[in-house]
């Protein structure tokens, strides 16, 4: 991008001095703290997690190296694609629960509340997003155990116990703890701007309620709706503790998978392929989403 | 239009069981933290002070808190420093690779946490700063930067921009420009910024236990804790550390509401 043309086009800051855009030293101390700071503990991290991914390990030492035996073990092995297969399909499970319990929530918050009391929903989902996701999946531990609360509850009205904790249902709980507050706030939003004078003309042309909020609604909301999935399946697919902690750890996710491989001594280089391949799943699933999100309708 | 009643009626049930289902471990953990059983179900056992009187009297978890507070304090600082460079830069400057400058800056947490916790640990490793007290101080300034960055640079959005080049033309140099409009307009945003990085930081716990070492925060003990037997400890620390995160959260955004509310009232 030219920058001096969109200066004298824009003008970026109204009246603005045009001098004063110019990259001096008071420029650069605003812009290099983060620059320096994300590039060393961030960009290059990151970076060296892939270069580390082609190391060696020799008597249990590691080596700098560029060899892709570290590959090529992991993608041979059985248990590292029944890992794959599995945390992208609970993931994938998340996400579509994660989005069809959403949509109700984010639609009556939409529609069918008062402008303030959608501001107080907002403001208790946000509450929950920053506090510890840790202690919370404990919680859900001695809730849906075998002799936890649900089954105690249940065994007045004569039913039970069912086995709920150390399953994939148990995995399910969790992300949905981790993630439907977000993937709430995310569709509310995009639902909530929706002009309703669209939503009107359709019920006035006849369209019921339900085909209105499929041939209207979701389509309108469908950036929202995309990437509220999106967080879903990211936070998901990346999290270790619910299928850890509530899953039983069977079978064990990707996440697992790393910290099992880093905490069992020198086997880094291994859980970096572990990683690197998460990374660029996750980068291929972005993508994806994001231009199904934003393709234009034909 | 009874049937239309009866739907909202359903739909906003809805919307508390969907409540509920948010807040309830936080719910139980608060109950069962009085709880005297061992193993916490119903019908509640006495009502009992023993595991927080427990972990009163258990020096790790002193040594843990100091830990956190110190991590929190400094990376609430630091990051919110940092992320109100990069808001004002956004805000006012445009340049080359300035797409790829806000990638840098807005992208660190869309990475699992596992994921940047081994990166961490790898390169820290590599130039010889893991394990160190600062090690996790380094790894949640890169997490809560973001946070910090985004709500201050909402709340230079809101700035009629006029403003800054108003002192300008007034003849004040740009430092003093920032000294007294900039950074005063800023001001609940960055008191904002600086609760809502400390609970990021004050909650995290996947980076810190890769990175910590010896030097564990709270939340890295109640994960070593959960690796052993149910231990009703946790639902006491737990609650602690609920109150507080929601504190400062509720803090953070008591401040960006009250913003929004005093520009309705201006406009």
């Amino acid at each position: 991008m030219n920058d001096s043309a969109v200066e004298n086009s824009k003008g970026p800051q109204g009246n603005a001095v045009s001098a004063a855009e110019k990259t001096n030293l008071f420029a650069l101390i605003w812009r290099l703290p983060m620059l320096v700071w994300q590039s060393i503990f961030f960009a290059i991290p990151l970076l060296f997690l892939v270069y580390l991914s082609f190391w060696l390990v020799r008597n249990y030492r590691m080596e700098p190296g560029f060899d892709p035996v570290n590959w090529i073990k992991m993608f041979s092995k059985d248990y590292f694609w029944d890992a794959y297969v599995y945390t992208f399909g609970l993931a994938f499970l998340s996400t579509v629960v994660a989005s069809l319990i959403a949509f109700p929530c984010a639609y009556a918050l939409s529609f069918k509340v008062s402008e303030t009391a959608r501001r107080w929903a907002i403001f208790f989902l946000i509450i929950p997003f920053f506090t510890s996701y840790l202690v919370r999946v404990y919680s859900w531990q001695i809730i849906i155990a075998e002799n936890g609360v649900i089954n105690a509850m249940l065994s007045y009205v004569g039913l039970g116990p069912f086995i709920m904790l150390n399953t994939a249902f148990g995995s399910i709980v969790g992300y949905l703890t981790l993630t439907l507050p977000l993937v709430v706030i995310l569709q509310t939003f995009s639902i909530a701007s929706i002009d309703r004078n669209l939503i009107e003309a359709a019920h006035n042309l006849g369209c019921g309620r339900l085909r209105t909020v499929f041939t209207v609604i979701v389509p309108l909301a469908k950036i929202g709706l995309i990437i509220g999935a999106l967080f879903c399946f990211i936070l998901s697919f990346g999290d270790f503790v619910s299928p850890y902690y509530l899953g039983g750890s069977k079978p064990p996710t990707l996440s697992i998978l790393i910290i099992d491989t880093t905490k069992s001594g020198q086997q880094w280089p291994k859980a970096a392929v572990v990683a690197v391949t998460m990374i660029v799943t996750l980068l291929v699933v972005a993508f994806t989403s994001v231009g199904l999100a934003y393709r234009k309708r034909t | 239009m009874t049937s239309e009643r009866a739907i909202t009626w359903l739909l906003r049930i809805y919307i508390g069981l969907i409540f509920c289902f948010v807040f309830a471990p936080i719910a139980a953990s608060f109950v069962f933290s009085f709880n005297s059983d061992r193993f916490p179900t119903i019908p509640l056992g006495d009502f009992s002070l023993q595991w927080y009187k427990n972990i009163y009297n258990d020096p790790a978890i002193w040594d843990a808190l100091r830990n956190s507070l110190t991590t929190a304090s400094v990376v609430a600082f630091v990051s919110t420093f940092i992320g109100f460079c990069t808001a004002y830069t956004d805000y006012r400057y445009r340049f080359f690779g300035k797409n790829f400058y806000l990638a840098l800056a807005l992208l660190p947490p869309t990475v699992p946490l596992v994921i940047f916790g081994l990166a961490m640990l790898a390169w820290l490793s590599q130039i010889n700063m893991s394990g160190r007290s600062w090690s996790v101080i380094i790894a949640h300034v890169v997490l809560c930067t973001p946070f910090a960055m985004a709500i201050i640079r909402l709340r230079l959005a809101q700035m009629d921009q006029s403003l800054e080049s108003a002192a300008w033309n007034l003849g004040a140099s740009e430092w003093r420009a920032m000294r007294e409009v900039i950074i005063p307009f800023t001001l609940p945003a960055i008191v904002s910024a600086l609760c809502l990085t400390a609970a990021v930081s004050f909650d995290e716990f996947a980076v810190a236990w890769f990175v910590s070492g010896l030097n564990q925060t709270i939340p890295v003990v109640v994960l070593e804790i959960l690796q052993g037997q149910v231990d009703p400890r946790i639902n006491a620390i737990g609650t602690f550390v609920f109150l507080t995160s929601m504190t400062l959260v509720i803090i953070a955004q008591v401040l960006i509401m009250s913003r929004d509310k005093s520009k309705e009232d201006a406009g």
